[in-house]
């Protein structure tokens, strides 16, 4: 990652899937930083952006939560696509993190009990317009290549301002174990 | 009066052209909306579809009870405190009978109403406040905290360093700023050193008068264009909320009270402890989130909103100066009637981060929160039912645990799910309002999601399904091998 860096601001793509949007909280703990940040990076698609479909020509895409239905692993492969560098970002991200706690029940299993009403049986969402459900909840890597790993449920904001100016540098990341650990 | 489903489902919908907006953006979580439009651009059919399904309900049955409060505050990282707070509440309830000790009590408000300051902050300036500052069909590009710290950059520093000063709070009280662990059924793990006080009690002057500064915002902007804020996404629902035993403003604890559209109590100072004689969730195919209604009054006339916008107006009073004052001018404003146009939820979300903000101050001052006595002892129960205002509304957490200290069964009604309908109905009266017979532009697109995101829905928190159309995922890892697959046929049988 020595590379000399380009004159324009590197574009930078977020999205959240099966995650509870933590690690997108713990980016915006990097607090008035972000301001400097906005210096460096401009944002493409990101749940904070109305932009909706990655630019084909992002830099780096980051990954929150794991991948728990059709539409996880659709935008999942628009990111691989589009993003020159992918970051799996927080627990769900690296190998499921608590969704997957699922994967040890069947899903109908799962899906009865939570829609089944006393006495009105059992009704379980139904229209195409929702993605069909993966069986297990998957870590980003077993769906496409990643570059890099970033701990943590979350990682902390500084942790991810160090990943980032790093990254943005041109060094390797390093995070050191003060920003990987968790006592 | 129109009826109140109308939109919800069209007559021939093979028939009519689809437009998606996917995903809603500036908003916490997944969803989609779809609008169903006839060659006249004639609006027949308008959904907002939660799409994720991650079943907490469920997985969470056979683990220890005294891991809930840390594990269920993974359904949200906007609002994880309020789910920690609520499941504590439930097991407190398991351990002791839910009695807390001064010391645990206001460690615990003063982490909710961080949590409640920060969630407010990032929701109106980080999210929403583009829309209101730029016009809500302005460039796309612009649309964006990036787009506000340019144009505006006084008020984008004053939200991240609001939002900075609740992520604190949390961080002091909990141990971390997402996902901490202070909350322990029967009390809590930590109270405040002095320094830790001292180091929060420097900038809490600052934050209320920063919060005043952001109502007074969000109310020049509202009285500068009264017929657009009043009128929009304008439905008028019954409101529900926690009050305190006077009837007051309380973010913690507190009894059910409900008004109707017109103001009137339904019911008060009802127990939460009987929510689910009160509350039925209704089930729709096209969503993975419930549609919860009071009983009863019926599925069709039952639903009802929560949030800012519903305890403001069915609160009394509030209990600190400088928020009751803003909540008095706010009352008078609507006059004799509730205000039920959805853009007033971010008057009402500002006056509840104020209020937030004193109350703050208030507890930093209280020296019960640098006590020693964290854990109170009680009786053990079994089951045990937990309620708090979350900062989107009433979230409700039910569990119950046997003898061998293993959960047995759990249920959550969500905040953003008691808004679903009233999000649904906002978003077609929006459409009826601005799309019918239009040119479907991206501004107006746009304003779906306005009416959308004054509900501050965290989509995360829902949950969601599987449908009836034939339907084959393959999931195939890196090196092309095939991990997983998934398949349904048109009975909606899913298989291997």
């Amino acid at each position: 990652m020595n590379a000399p860096l380009p004159k324009r601001k590197l574009k930078v793509a977020t999205t959240s899937l099966a995650g509870c949007f933590g690690c997108h909280m713990s980016f915006l703990d990097i607090d008035e930083r972000i301001l400097d940040l906005v210096e460096l990076v401009e944002f493409d698609r990101s749940p904070i952006t109305d932009i909706k479909h990655c630019s084909p020509d992002c830099d780096l895409g980051i990954i929150e939560g794991g991948v728990c239905n059709a539409e996880n692993v659709h935008v999942l492969h628009e990111f691989r696509k589009n993003c020159k560098i992918l970051i799996a970002m927080g627990a769900c991200a690296i190998n499921g993190g608590l969704p997957a706690q699922r994967n040890s029940l069947d899903i109908r299993d799962i899906l009865a009990a939570v829609y089944a009403r006393p006495g009105r049986g059992v009704h379980i969402p139904n229209d195409p317009e929702i993605p069909l459900l993966l069986n297990e909840v998957h870590p980003l890597h077993e769906v496409v290549r990643i570059d890099y790993f970033l701990p943590g449920c979350p990682p902390s904001g500084d942790a991810i301002w160090k990943f980032l100016t790093d990254l943005l540098a041109g060094r390797t990341p390093t995070l050191g174990h003060g920003l990987i650990h968790y006592d | 009066m129109r009826h109140q489903f109308e939109l919800e489902t069209a007559k021939n919908p093979d028939a009519l052209k689809r437009i998606v907006i996917e995903p809603v953006s500036r908003v916490e979580g997944h969803g989609k909306v779809t609008i169903l439009l006839d060659d006249d651009n004639q609006v027949h059919q308008v959904r907002l579809h939660i799409v994720e399904f991650r079943g907490f309900e469920k997985f969470i049955e056979g683990r220890p009870y005294w891991e809930v409060p840390v594990l269920v505050q993974r359904l949200c990282g906007i609002c994880p405190v309020s789910h920690h707070l609520a499941a504590s509440k439930a097991m407190d309830m398991i351990v002791n009978g839910g009695i807390l000790t001064p010391t645990a009590e206001k460690i615990r408000r003063l982490m909710h109403y961080g949590q409640m300051l920060q969630s407010h902050a990032l929701h109106f300036f980080h999210l929403s406040s583009p829309d209101l500052l730029f016009g809500f069909d302005s460039d796309v590009a612009k649309r964006n905290i990036v787009g506000v710290a340019a144009a505006n950059p006084d008020v984008a520093k004053m939200g991240v360093l609001l939002r900075k000063f609740g992520q604190e709070v949390i961080r002091v009280t909990s141990g971390k700023r997402v996902h901490g662990t202070g909350s322990v059924p029967g009390g809590v793990n930590k109270s405040l050193s002095l320094e830790e006080r001292d180091y929060l009690l420097k900038d809490a002057d600052q934050m209320i008068a920063w919060s005043r500064d952001a109502v007074r915002i969000i109310k020049q902007l509202h009285k500068a264009n009264p017929a657009l804020y009043d009128a929009f996404g304008n439905v008028p629902t019954t409101m529900m909320s926690l009050v305190d035993d006077k009837g007051a403003l309380d973010f913690y604890h507190g009894a059910l009270r409900a008004r109707d559209r017109d103001g009137e109590v339904i019911f008060d100072q009802v127990s939460y402890q009987g929510y689910h004689t009160l509350l039925t969730e209704g089930v729709k195919p096209w969503s993975y989130m419930k549609f919860p209604y009071i009983t009863t009054l019926g599925e069709e006339k039952g639903w009802y909103k929560v949030g800012p916008l519903a305890r403001i107006q069915n609160c009394d009073r509030i209990p600190t100066p400088l928020a009751e004052e803003e909540r008095a001018e706010f009352v008078a404003y609507g006059g004799a009637k509730p205000l039920h146009g959805s853009l007033g939820f971010h008057w009402a979300r500002m006056i509840e981060m104020l209020c937030a903000a004193e109350t703050i101050k208030d507890l930093l001052l209280d020296p019960d929160i640098m006590g020693a006595d964290l854990m109170a002892t009680g009786p053990r129960r079994e089951e045990g039912i937990g309620v708090i205002e979350a900062p989107r509304g009433t979230l409700f957490h039910h569990y119950r645990v046997n003898e061998n200290d293993v959960v047995t069964y759990a249920n959550l009604i969500v905040s953003t799910t008691n808004n679903n309908t009233a999000m649904n109905v906002a978003v077609r009266d929006v459409a009826k309002n601005y799309l019918q017979g239009h040119e479907i532009t991206e501004g107006l697109l746009n304003h779906i999601e306005v009416a959308i995101r004054c509900f501050d829905p965290c989509l995360s928190c829902a949950t969601h399904a599987l449908g009836k159309m034939p339907l084959e995922v393959t999931l195939v890892d890196a090196s092309g091998r095939e991990i997983d697959r998934m398949t349904k046929d048109s009975e909606g049988r899913v298989g291997k």
